[in-house]
């Protein structure tokens, strides 16, 4: 019961912990393994900033207590929504604490999440007026429509999230000829010919002897890895793994351990133990042992060290499940992912898993991998057996899209898209980086986040950011740790450089109003940088 | 061996400080009465204390870790240990003939003609109770959906995945089904496999039927909950695990108040196609002081004058089950699901449904085509009775089921001996009408990670849109199969004693 509370305080003490002995360490690195400079950086937070962070949250837990007292004795208005009369004498459906943090301190900020768009999700958008007459509690739409706004939220790392072109149309063709749903499974007369050809090109376009399909990116996940893992297994997740990897390795009934984010040495250290030690208890050796990673990190914008896991997985014999939601077409030369990206053999990772629903602004996920491996799931994966397929106009979408990367269509079109992206990433990061933010991950990841820090300036950054006409994405705990709240960027292919110039300029203002600037890393020449940076990562905490 | 557990670097620290001020104060006075004690004790007495000093100075130096140093393992050890590991395949291999492997290959709209490895049929098979699968105005206004917002979301609902459509579809379903909230997930399986995680966690009790559908026993696992069975539909069974609940409540009253429980039940079983005795269940949820979660997948746009479901079929208030969940892929024909109820209850899940914050949201064309097929359900409501009024009859084979279900299982009358054999004989079946233009699916299963498997079976499912010609063909047509596989099969097991198989639920 008191896990979220548990959790919520124990952010704020070991974080209060690691900012007294904050310490910074060079991590070490396998240089040979790379072919390019991986440059990845997480500037460590100012200590000041720590401590003014931590003193927001004891305000804001102190008046929320406050508030919940005065709710309590009625001298507020609770506008919380309750229980039936006829209910009233039942078990209460949620602890009173159980609701703290969302009652009091996500309410004060909750119109920054979850606004309404009437438009495609592209470069701009359209976004729905709401207004608040009860403190957020609830919210009306005026009517009004904010027309073009900047779209720096979406996952439309290729610019596909569009309503004509050749994928709309393509889809179209595939609405009038199927329809929409396919109300059946894979194994039971929902195996449509459409999902056949996409399954084929995805081989294709991966790389791999074979893959399948799912309708939904999150259950891909979920759904599959308990028919990879179960009992007697171990699975090595890294911590700031997706919700669907954790369920997917819950769900499996396999051990999890849990390493430092993209740490090697955190990774070969659980892998030696476990080998050496067995199982727990019985010591028996493990039945075999999965790891867990993510291509790009949606919240950190970091990449996997793909080169040195894959070094690992092999000398300690274990599999390799790399979860490439984000990093499918927005990186690698060819679009093709990290995998692409580093330049390493497909048949290396031994699965290879991701979404359509980022880069071939479909829906959707797909596991790639040796034909044993879709063999398997075909006969035993919970999707194909349970859940309806996916549906063929999504389907076609994707076949539409993922042709036009591979060049497959008789254009380039594909190949001037992933070189946008590239250009546009580079930029962004750039003259963010210039302006004095602080922001994270790798210098090639269009995921940006830039730091916040203090849990006003989310609210505050995403309303000032929407009056400037730009929709960004903030996150704070327990997205995040505690003290890292953050504003984060997702680069397109379709933005042009003149509204990534009125995004920058927007950040740079509001930045200034919100004293956002905090980096002290600025004032680096360039030469400089690259000469500590080339094949390290500074990782500062 | 003793254990010596060294406090905290902070321990001590906040400790000592704490004292300190104390000490400072009185520091004096105590010394000088030790010393004075020290003089006046009896020698026995330091003799004593003398003695029992010595042996914590010998405990604390003592050897005491003798596990610790059994289990270290020399870096050469270590090696040859890593090398010697050989881990399992990552997957056990699968036969070539295996009966899943090969797919059914569907050209074309799974509809009501449906074109199975190239033969055009009959389609008794889909989940499309209702034919909106290719209706032209469900297929129109996903056309204009998809002209106005391309096809994906490229978000979760929290970061510019909303769309006005999605808002738009959970007002309607909210209305539709008379309730307070809707909420729209992405992929039919996930909608309750996701809520009911959201409001059991662990040490929270949840009461199951047997027979649940796999989506549900996923989120009974992810709640990790406790979780208790009982037979499906027998009332007396839950009342019995209910009252033993009740005397455990008794004994330990403070546990027992923050102990949530609930009964998750299927409206319509997908696995039996029979119904919840809705009103037994209701009585009981206020007897006992239960949530009821119900699924209503088979039954939504099914069942009830309005086809609203199940609790329209018994006439119970809506607002006496706490939560109801449906996919939109059945009847609705479209993807996706939803859950519906109070805005209490249901509101929750929109920072709490894992596959609700954490999906991208529903392409929008798919909410507009949902959105479409409620205007015609609510346009047409006649069409509910069309629905129950289709039923298959076959005598050759056991029908499993409600005769109202849309979906209904037939069994083998016996089984041929072992779930393989009796699997090959229905696949038989399903060929011998599928020569005749008739498609038919068999109820397909993970064996091995069903909680309490159902016995094999075809699962026939009625349209709207078949004709009484259609149905009277798949009639005879499978009863022509059952013959001639019964046939079969008694001249097999003449050699193969028959051994009955176990049937859970018949």
């Amino acid at each position: 019961r008191w896990f979220l509370m548990k959790k919520y305080y124990n952010g704020i003490y070991t974080g209060l912990y690691s900012v007294l002995c904050m310490q910074s360490h060079i991590v070490g690195h396998n240089a040979v393994l790379y072919n390019k400079p991986f440059v990845e950086s997480f500037e460590e937070t100012p200590l000041l900033v720590a401590v003014l962070t931590y003193m927001g949250y004891g305000i804001l837990t102190l008046f929320g207590y406050l508030r919940d007292f005065l709710r309590h004795w009625k001298i507020e208005k609770c506008r919380v929504a309750s229980e039936r009369d006829e209910q009233k004498d039942f078990v209460p459906l949620y602890q009173d604490f159980e609701n703290f943090y969302t009652r009091n301190l996500y309410m004060r900020i909750r119109d920054n999440w979850n606004r309404p768009i009437c438009s495609v999700p592209g470069a701009k958008m359209d976004v729905v007026e709401r207004v608040t007459h009860d403190y957020n509690w609830t919210f009306e739409h005026t009517g009004t429509v904010l027309k073009n706004v900047i779209n720096m939220g979406s996952y439309n790392y290729l610019g596909f999230a569009e309503n004509t072109g050749p994928c709309a149309d393509s889809a179209a063709e595939a609405t009038v000829k199927y329809g929409v749903g396919v109300s059946g499974t894979r194994h039971e007369i929902g195996n449509l010919d459409k999902h056949e050809e996409l399954e084929k090109l995805v081989a294709r376009f991966l790389g791999v002897e074979s893959s399948m399909a799912f309708g939904m990116g999150f259950a891909t996940n979920s759904m599959n890895i308990p028919s990879l893992a179960g009992k007697g297994c171990l699975t090595l997740s890294d911590e700031l793994n997706h919700a669907s990897l954790v369920l997917g390795a819950r769900l499996s009934g396999s051990t999890i351990r849990v390493f430092k984010h993209n740490n090697m040495q955190s990774l070969e250290k659980l892998l030696r133990d476990a080998i050496v030690h067995g199982q727990p208890r019985t010591h028996r050796p493990w039945k075999k042992i999965v790891i867990l990673v993510e291509g790009i990190y949606s919240m950190e914008g970091s990449i996997v060290r793909l080169p040195e896991v894959i070094a690992l997985k092999k000398k300690y014999k274990a599999y390799l499940y790399l979860d490439e939601a984000h990093s499918i077409g927005a990186l690698g030369p060819r679009g093709r992912g990290v995998v692409d990206y580093f330049g390493v053999d497909p048949h290396d990772v031994d699965i290879m898993m991701g979404t359509f629903t980022k880069s071939f602004g479909a829906s959707g996920g797909y596991i790639g991998g040796k034909k044993e491996l879709i063999d398997y799931l075909r006969t035993h994966s919970h999707s194909a057996i349970y859940a309806t397929s996916m549906s063929p106009p999504v389907a076609q979408q994707i076949i539409t899209s993922m042709k036009c990367i591979m060049g497959e269509d008789g254009t380039t079109l594909g190949q001037e898209r992933l070189r946008q992206l590239s250009e546009n990433t580079t930029y962004f990061r750039r003259r963010l980086h210039e302006m004095g933010f602080i922001i994270y991950g790798n210098e090639n990841s269009p995921v940006v986040p830039l730091m916040l820090y203090m849990p006003a300036k989310i609210g505050a950054f995403g309303r000032e950011m929407l009056k400037r006409n730009i929709g960004i994405v903030v996150v704070g705990f327990p997205a995040t740790p505690i003290i890292e709240s953050r504003a984060r960027f997702c680069v397109s292919a379709a933005h042009t450089k003149d509204m990534l110039d009125t995004a920058l300029n927007a950040i740079s203002e509001v930045g200034d109003l919100l004293q956002l600037k905090y980096s002290r890393r600025t004032r680096l020449s360039d030469d400089e940088e690259a000469d500590h940076l080339s094949y390290l990562v500074s990782y500062e905490d | 061996t003793g254990s010596f557990v060294l406090p905290g670097a902070h321990g001590v620290q906040s400790a000592s400080s704490a004292s300190s001020t104390k000490m400072a104060s009185g520091q004096q006075w105590v010394l000088v009465e030790m010393v004075q004690a020290f003089y006046e004790a009896p020698a026995y007495h330091l003799i004593l204390e003398g003695i029992l000093i010595l042996w914590i100075i010998r405990l604390l130096f003592s050897k005491t870790y003798k596990l610790q140093e059994r289990s270290d393992l020399t870096e050469k050890e270590k090696e040859e240990l890593i090398e010697e590991w050989q881990p399992e395949p990552l997957v056990p291999t699968v036969s070539k003939d295996h009966p899943s492997l090969n797919y059914d290959v569907v050209s074309g709209p799974p509809s009501h003609k449906i074109i199975v490895n190239g033969k055009e049929c009959i389609n008794f098979a889909s989940f499309n109770f209702l034919g909106l699968l290719d209706n032209e105005r469900v297929k129109q206004k996903a056309l204009a959906s998809l002209k106005k917002y391309g096809v994906g979301t490229c978000g979760p609902r929290g970061f510019y995945g909303t769309f006005d459509v999605h808002l738009e579809l959970e007002e309607r379903l909210a209305k539709f089904m008379r309730t307070e909230e809707a909420i729209i997930y992405s992929y039919g399986f996930a909608t309750i496999a996701s809520a009911i995680p959201a409001y059991s966690k662990r040490g929270d009790i949840i009461f199951v039927d047997e027979a649940a559908c796999f989506s549900i026993q996923k989120g009974l696992q992810a709640s990790r909950s406790l979780i208790k069975y009982f037979k499906h539909n027998d009332m007396e069974d839950l009342e019995r695990l209910l009252k033993e609940q009740e005397l455990e409540d008794q004994k330990n009253p403070r546990k027992a108040r923050v102990t949530r429980k609930f009964i998750v039940v299927e409206g319509l079983y997908m696995n039996t196609s029979d119904l919840c005795p809705l009103p037994e269940l209701v009585k009981l949820k206020y007897k006992y002081k239960v949530r009821i979660f119900m699924e209503e997948s088979m039954s939504f746009g099914v069942l009830g004058e309005h086809g609203r479901g199940v609790t329209e079929h018994f006439g119970v208030s809506i607002d006496d089950i706490d939560l109801i969940s449906a996919n939109m892929e059945n009847a609705v024909a479209s993807i996706g699901g939803f859950c519906c109820g109070r805005s209490f209850v249901i509101d929750h899940q929109r920072l709490s449904g894992q596959g609700y914050c954490f999906s991208a949201s529903l392409p929008p064309m798919l909410a507009a085509a949902a959105i479409e097929a409620l205007n015609i359900m609510e346009e047409d409501p006649g069409i509910f009775t069309i629905l129950r009024g289709r039923s298959i009859f076959t005598p050759s084979l056991k029908v499993v089921g409600e005769v109202f279900a849309p979906a209904l299982h037939l069994q083998l009358e016996q089984s041929t001996g072992s779930r393989e054999s009796d699997i090959r004989t229905l696949r038989g079946v399903i060929d011998y009408c599928l020569e005749r233009q008739i498609a038919l699916t068999q109820a397909r299963y993970l064996d091995k990670e069903e909680r309490f498997l159902p016995p094999p079976s075809i699962r026939v499912v009625v349209t709207v849109e078949q004709t009484e010609e259609d149905i009277e063909k798949a009639s005879s047509c499978i009863r022509e199969a059952a013959i001639s596989v019964h046939q079969r099969s008694q001249d097999r097991s003449l050699v193969t004693d028959t051994a009955s198989n176990r049937q859970p639920f018949s």
